[in-house]
């Protein structure tokens, strides 16, 4: 992310943890930047600088954080339009980030794309897909090429909940195995889809299970907890790393907004919100653990939560001060110039 | 007579049909508990229960397909598609079978139903939430397309497609559920209760499919469009005193070429317009046919205005749509040519 310091990994103190204080803290700046990000791009919208639909990931920070843990450079990530956290955690800029949500030519995609739509070559993420399910069977064709070029790397594939019950993940799930893929299904089950939640749209809830007719392991993982997220994500990345195929992670998480800010969430009651904020959050877990061990203190947590409003609100100035992008755009990018 | 924005009068015109027959079924993502995110649905899975009025999950291709299963038995369904631009996943069902059944069965079998969409753009949706793709349907023999361009119309149209007994593509220009556009993007929402056909009837009408309407009598030009770009059109007659006549096609198929030869052959000046891309838009058509019937009356070429080649814009939104100024020079472009 950003902000990162390459720091030296030194060894846990304490003896049962499988990550070391320095990843502990590192994940939870990263998660904190994500969450005042996107309290940044709330108020955004709120002020009517954000236009068309936004999703923000508040509530979801362990997942793509404990999982880019696994990841190595070079790995790819795509997921869909409820992607802002997964752009910070590849360590793309907050500033193009922002920007894009904006609609301004500092954008990822130049104003193109918008929330839902951004791209970096440099972090290999693959978007940013407005269809729900359409990324499922492209982060399957990323790790085909990776099998294909031999070198080594996989394809971490997000989607949701709802997602899950479209057709074409099924033709995915078969052909991955079939061709024992390098890609991670991770499914990241924040119980609604909208205003469907999971009981209401599937017949099987237990999403880990449904690769279990086509021979992909499925394991169900505290999506709250971002250790258990990585220690998940660093089992399954090293199977598919080791040519056995995909893995299915099924992230047990919430989030807390409406599905858009557009959505007043009324299909839930205040009390579920509440018990995940208050008793589940990622951010006071992680928090808890890093105190816990004595690996830092209030005062320099504290510190790191000003970094990132820091880094969040210089990305709102960008995203604002960054000019439209020149009307000629609008027809560029359609296919190749020439 | 009561006052009804779009929503109330599609609402109303479900109502209308599950109160009359038993064999109506309406169906959708988060169509029955949550309302719609547009609220369309609003009310009658209380109403009805939830063995008729029903969540389904993510999965387009299944949703249009049992509605041709459904409808083979009897049944006669309305199928919500959340956005149009989630159709593509439904669109083999679409094409390969519903448009067919009729045919291939010799009329044994008919898939009659109707599959409601929110359509185009002026929202700044973006890309995957503003589309206009009538044209993938206007395409397919077999199937019928309908877009309404007000709230009494919206009524009539839905209750005469599913008594149409085949199959009807039902596209609803989101821009004006809540009341009409001018196509000058800054001007504050109009209410419909200003507009006559804000008016509906509380109970059982129809307005038949193939039959346009003339919105505007006017000598000097023809202009021949539908949904959003009606009340875009009008506007643009208003404020540039050219004095056109507004036909607002209603059904795209079958379509009224009577009622647009007529008026072509009086004026001898055309325009034809929609949001949708130009190229093989339903324009095209259009354009095809009345020099067909009014080669020796047209004074001057055809004028084309629609959205560009391009994906829907992000950033731009108003450079792509056909706005009242753009659709005033096009009035004047066709009124002036010698
Ligand atoms: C093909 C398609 N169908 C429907 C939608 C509308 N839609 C957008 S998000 C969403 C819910 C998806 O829920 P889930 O997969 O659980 O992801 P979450 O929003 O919870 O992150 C729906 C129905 C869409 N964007 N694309
Ligand atoms: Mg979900």
């Amino acid at each position: 992310m950003a902000a990162r310091k390459s720091t030296s990994r030194s060894k846990a103190t304490k003896p049962k943890s499988s990550v070391s204080k320095d990843q502990l803290l590192d994940w939870y700046r990263d998660m904190l930047l994500i969450r005042r990000f996107e309290e940044k791009a709330g108020q955004l919208y709120g002020m009517g600088l954000i236009a068309g639909f936004c999703h923000l990931y508040i509530g979801q920070e362990a997942v793509v954080v404990g999982v880019q843990g696994a990841l190595e450079e070079g790995d790819q990530v795509i997921t869909g339009y409820r992607d802002h956290g997964h752009m910070l955690a590849t360590g793309m800029e907050a500033d193009g980030v922002m920007a894009e949500l904006t609609g301004r030519a500092g954008g990822y995609s130049k104003g193109k794309g918008g929330s839902m739509h951004m791209f970096s070559r440099d972090k290999q993420f693959f978007g940013g897909h407005g269809i729900v399910g359409a990324q499922v069977p492209i982060g399957a064709g990323l790790a085909f090429a990776d099998k294909y070029k031999e070198n080594g790397k996989i394809s971490a594939t997000y989607f949701g909940d709802g997602a899950a019950n479209q057709g074409q993940v099924y033709e995915t799930f078969n052909m991955a195995k079939l061709w024992d893929l390098p890609v991670l299904f991770i499914i990241e089950n924040n119980q609604y889809a909208m205003g469907t939640s999971v009981q209401r749209a599937s017949s099987e809830t237990h999403l880990y299970k449904r690769g279990i007719s086509f021979g992909i392991p499925g394991e169900e993982v505290d999506g709250m907890d971002v250790v258990a997220v990585y220690e998940a994500a660093k089992k399954a990345a090293d199977h598919a790393r080791a040519g056995k195929g995909p893995y299915i992670l099924e992230m047990k998480t919430y989030r807390y907004r409406g599905h858009s800010m557009s959505d007043p969430a009324k299909y839930r009651t205040r009390d579920e919100v509440n018990s995940y904020r208050d008793t589940k959050d990622p951010i006071e877990l992680a928090k808890a653990k890093i105190l816990d061990a004595g690996w830092a203190d209030e005062d320099t947590l504290k510190g790191f939560d000003k970094e990132a409003k820091t880094i969040a609100a210089a990305s709102a100035d960008f995203a604002q001060d960054s000019p439209e992008p020149d009307p000629s755009e609008l027809w560029t990018d359609v296919l190749v110039e020439g | 007579m009561p006052v009804m924005n779009m929503i109330q009068a599609l609402n109303s015109g479900m109502d209308v049909l599950l109160e009359r027959d038993e064999d109506v079924v309406a169906f959708g993502e988060d169509a029955g508990y949550f309302g719609g995110v547009f609220k369309t649905t609003d009310g009658l899975q209380a109403k009805y229960g939830a063995d008729r009025v029903f969540d389904t999950p993510i999965n387009e291709a299944a949703i249009a397909a049992m509605a041709i299963g459904m409808a083979a038995r009897g049944l006669k369904p309305i199928a919500e598609i959340q956005f149009a631009d989630y159709i593509f996943p439904a669109i083999d069902q679409i094409v390969s079978e519903m448009s067919r059944i009729r045919y291939r069965s010799a009329g044994q079998f008919t898939s009659g139903c109707v599959v409601r969409t929110p359509w185009g753009g002026g929202i700044r949706g973006g890309q995957t939430h503003s589309m206009s793709p009538e044209a993938f349907f206007t395409h397919v023999p077999g199937v019928q397309v309908v877009v309404p361009s007000n709230p009494y119309d919206a009524k009539g149209l839905l209750i005469a497609s599913l008594e149409s007994g085949d199959p009807v593509i039902f596209f609803e220009p989101k821009r004006i559920y809540n009341g009409p556009f001018d196509g000058v993007p800054d001007k504050p929402l109009s209410s419909w209760a200003k507009h006559p056909k804000g008016e509906v009837p509380d109970g059982h009408y129809t307005v038949p499919l193939g039959k346009a309407d003339i919105v505007r009598e006017g000598e000097a030009c023809t202009v021949v469009t539908y949904g959003t770009l009606v009340h875009v059109a009008e506007a643009a007659a208003e404020a540039s005193g050219i004095d056109a006549e507004i036909i607002d096609l209603r059904t795209l198929v079958p379509y009224d070429i009577e009622t647009i030869a007529k008026s072509v052959n009086k004026t001898g000046r055309v325009v034809v317009a929609h949001e949708a891309p130009r190229t093989s838009g339903f324009g095209a058509e259009l354009a095809a046919q009345i020099q067909e019937e009014c080669f020796y009356a047209l004074e001057a070429p055809v004028f084309r205005l629609t959205g560009w080649d391009t994906p829907y814009p992000h950033a731009h939104e108003w450079a792509y749509f056909p706005t009242r100024d753009r659709f005033a020079r096009a009035m004047k472009t066709v009124t002036e040519a010698a």
